[in-house]
C-alpha cells in the first residue's frame, strides 16, 4: 500500500461466546463502508466475510479483536484472537467441518460454513493458527 | 412481489415495517443455517426462517435482505422486534411450516437463489459471482 493513500482504521474488541454483541463489529464496518460509497457488491463481501470471522472469534476463541483498514483500493480485515488455535487448518477450511458445540449449532451456526464463506468473499486469506496459540485471519479485499 | 402479497399469501401477522408493506422483494431463501444464509442468498430477498435470536437481524443486516418471515409459529421478543425497527427491517410471523411457506411463495412467483442453466426461475440480481460457491449450479 502507498504511504500517501489515507487509510480508515477501525478496531473491536470481541468477547467469547457474547451473541448478543456479537456481530457488531462487523456491522459497523459494514456501515462505515456504505457511508464512504463503496459499491455494494465489495459492502457485501467485506460484511459477509468481517461478520464470518468475529463469529468465529464468539464461537471458538477466549476472545480477540476485530480490525478494519480501509483503504480506496482495498479493505483489510484482521480477525486475531487468543484460544485454542486450528490444529488442521485444511481440515476447518473444507465445507461441513464444524467442531462448534451442539447449543452454537442450534443458534443457527457452527454449520461449517463459516471459513468456507470467509475464503469465497475474500481476494486474498491468510490464516495463520497453532494448537494453544491463537488464531488469526487475514482478509483482504480490493476494491475493483 | 410486495410486502403486503407476501403478508397476504402466509397470512402473516407483521411484528415490525407495516408502512413498509411496499417494499418489493426480489427472491426469497428459507434457512436456519445462517452461515447458509450469507452463503447463498441473493439480490433483494426476503429471508424465512424459524430462529429467532439477534443473529438473525445481523445476517439480514449484512446481505440486505428486505425482511424476515419467521415461520413454525415462531415469535421474535421485543429486544428482537425493537432492534429490526431501528434498523427498519420489517419482521413478520407465519403459522405455517418452512415448506410450505416457500412453496406458496414460489407458486405465486417468487423466484429462489438457486441458479441452474436455462432456468427462468432465478432470481436476477445476484451480487456476483465472487459470493457463490464454485460448485453451486
Amino acid at each position: 500500500m502507498k504511504d500517501n493513500i489515507p487509510s480508515l482504521e477501525m478496531a473491536f474488541p470481541v468477547r467469547a461466546r457474547d451473541f448478543l454483541a456479537g456481530g457488531d463489529g462487523a456491522a459497523r464496518i459494514r456501515r462505515v463502508l456504505q457511508q464512504v460509497g463503496f459499491p455494494p457488491a465489495i459492502i457485501r463481501r467485506v460484511a459477509i466475510a468481517a461478520y464470518e470471522a468475529e463469529m468465529n472469534i464468539v464461537i471458538h476463541s477466549e476472545g480477540g479483536e476485530l480490525k478494519a483498514q480501509i483503504t480506496p483500493e482495498v479493505i483489510t480485515i484482521t480477525a486475531r484472537d487468543t484460544g485454542p488455535g486450528i490444529p488442521d487448518i485444511e481440515l476447518a477450511m473444507q465445507e461441513g467441518y464444524s467442531t462448534a458445540p451442539r447449543e452454537i449449532q442450534e443458534m443457527g451456526f457452527g454449520a461449517g460454513m463459516g471459513l468456507p464463506n470467509i475464503r469465497r468473499c475474500a481476494d486474498e486469506l491468510e490464516i495463520k493458527s497453532a494448537p494453544g496459540q491463537g488464531t488469526t485471519v487475514n482478509i483482504i479485499i480490493y476494491n475493483r | 412481489m410486495k410486502l403486503r402479497e407476501v403478508q397476504a399469501i402466509l397470512k402473516a401477522e407483521v411484528f415490525t415495517g407495516a408502512d413498509k408493506l411496499d417494499i418489493e422483494v426480489e427472491a426469497g431463501f428459507g434457512s436456519d443455517l445462517m452461515s447458509d444464509v450469507l452463503a447463498f442468498a441473493c439480490g433483494r430477498v426476503l429471508l424465512l426462517t424459524g430462529l429467532t435470536n439477534t443473529h438473525v437481524i445481523h445476517t439480514a443486516a449484512m446481505i440486505d435482505a428486505v425482511a424476515i418471515v419467521f415461520v413454525r409459529g415462531k415469535r421474535p421478543d421485543k429486544t428482537l422486534i425493537q432492534a429490526a425497527a431501528g434498523m427498519g427491517l420489517p419482521l413478520l410471523g407465519t403459522r405455517l411450516l418452512m415448506y410450505d411457506s416457500c412453496g406458496r411463495l414460489f407458486q405465486a412467483g417468487l423466484k429462489g437463489c438457486s441458479r441452474e442453466a436455462g432456468d427462468d426461475q432465478v432470481a436476477s440480481g445476484l451480487a456476483d459471482n465472487k459470493t457463490r460457491p464454485e460448485w453451486l449450479p
